[in-house]
């Protein structure tokens, strides 16, 4: 009985260990890519690394659910309970992104003062300068 | 085809009454019911930043905004650094309340006291960290309703980009205050040995389970506003 108890203790560590090692091996990734992404300025790839990005960041929570959280070694019915109203979330965010998408075409087309306003440069502020409240105030002007 | 006759009968089982067809105390079922109702409020409001984000045509770049470190001297620039260190914090903390969580099956109480001290420890360096960033975005002119920063195309931003960062990272930074709360009450309850006399750290696991539900919303948090 011990014994049962004892090899069961070395195989829940040994799972915490490769866990552990899958997700800062999966944040290395992101951060990697991430740094890489700074100097690229093509809108594909920069679309395409953040599709990965995406999908390590799937993955990563679902080895923080399934292992930590022990959901994996649950029975189904509880796993069933919790995941199928969390697919509400793939509609949500399809639809929402897609309103929020189109809304910015239709003040595109329509909205002429919301078109200029994109193409107008502004002086980039010098970094550390404490020039709050001017600033603060102008931006507050402008955003109404 | 015997098989799945047995399977289908055992799994009736689960629902004919006299146990609980989750297999598991009433306290984790409604954690995960409670995780599960914060899970949708974080969606929402990561959605509606993902919204508002789509719906304009510029945004700050997150590499310009994001690219200060501790003591470093003012102006350097080093995107990505200091939140990567955060989010290291936050997965060593939730890697040692695993081993908290383990140690209390194994009743082993010296092992839950040292983990859920290492816990407490990364909940509150994190928190160190969130408060410095916060105080440093401050003192450039960032808080809610006030924008410094530019969009990375050189246009003029509007407030949403500080709206949601501070609405959202000060969201989950409550959550991980309240988790190490939690978890200075647990420890405090196995020091003076509640749980030993229960018989059972089943306590620990549900604070576990919120402890890493923080972690998991940081994922999240991290990717969309530092990386994306």
């Amino acid at each position: 009985m011990s014994q049962d108890t004892h090899a069961e203790h070395h195989d829940v560590i040994a799972e915490i260990k490769k866990v552990t090692i899958i997700l800062s091996v999966l944040t290395i990734v992101e951060l990697i890519l991430g740094f890489w992404m700074i100097g690229i300025t093509s809108p594909g790839l920069r679309l395409g690394i953040k599709g990965v990005i995406i999908i390590l960041m799937m993955a990563k929570a679902f080895y923080i659910v399934a292992y930590f959280m022990h959901l994996k070694h649950e029975l189904k019915n509880l796993i069933m309970t919790i995941i199928v109203p969390l697919a509400l979330f793939i509609w949500f965010i399809i639809a929402f992104l897609a309103d929020g998408n189109s809304f910015r075409n239709l003040r595109n087309n329509y909205d002429r003062n919301f078109k200029e306003q994109s193409t107008i440069k502004v002086e980039k502020k010098e970094a550390g300068a404490h020039a709050t409240d001017e600033k603060g105030g102008a931006k507050e002007g402008e955003h109404k | 085809m015997s098989n799945v006759t047995t399977a289908s009968t055992k799994e009736a089982k689960w629902w004919n009454g006299g146990k609980s067809p989750f297999d598991v105390e009433y306290g984790k079922v409604m954690m995960w019911y409670f995780l599960m109702s914060d899970a949708f409020t974080f969606g929402a409001f990561l959605i509606s930043y993902g919204t508002v984000r789509f719906s304009t045509n510029g945004w700050p770049d997150p590499n310009a905004v994001f690219k200060s470190f501790p003591f470093a001297p003012e102006g350097v620039n080093a995107p990505l650094v200091f939140v990567s260190i955060m989010t290291f914090i936050l997965i060593v903390s939730s890697v040692t309340m695993v081993l908290a969580v383990h140690a209390g099956k194994m009743m082993d109480k010296k092992g839950v006291v040292r983990n859920m001290i290492w816990t407490i420890i990364g909940g509150i360096a994190f928190l160190s960290c969130q408060a410095w960033e916060w105080n440093h975005l401050h003192h450039e002119g960032a808080w809610w309703g006030l924008n410094p920063f530019i969009n990375a195309d050189g246009s003029a931003s509007t407030t949403n980009f500080t709206n949601f960062f501070f609405t959202i990272t000060g969201f989950h930074g409550f959550h991980v205050f309240s988790g190490v709360v939690i978890n200075i009450i647990m420890l405090i309850m196995t020091l003076m040995d509640k749980f030993e006399q229960r018989g059972h750290y089943l306590m620990i696991e549900k604070a576990g389970l919120y402890w890493h539900f923080v972690d998991l919303v940081w994922v999240f948090v991290f990717t969309c506003f530092y990386l994306l």
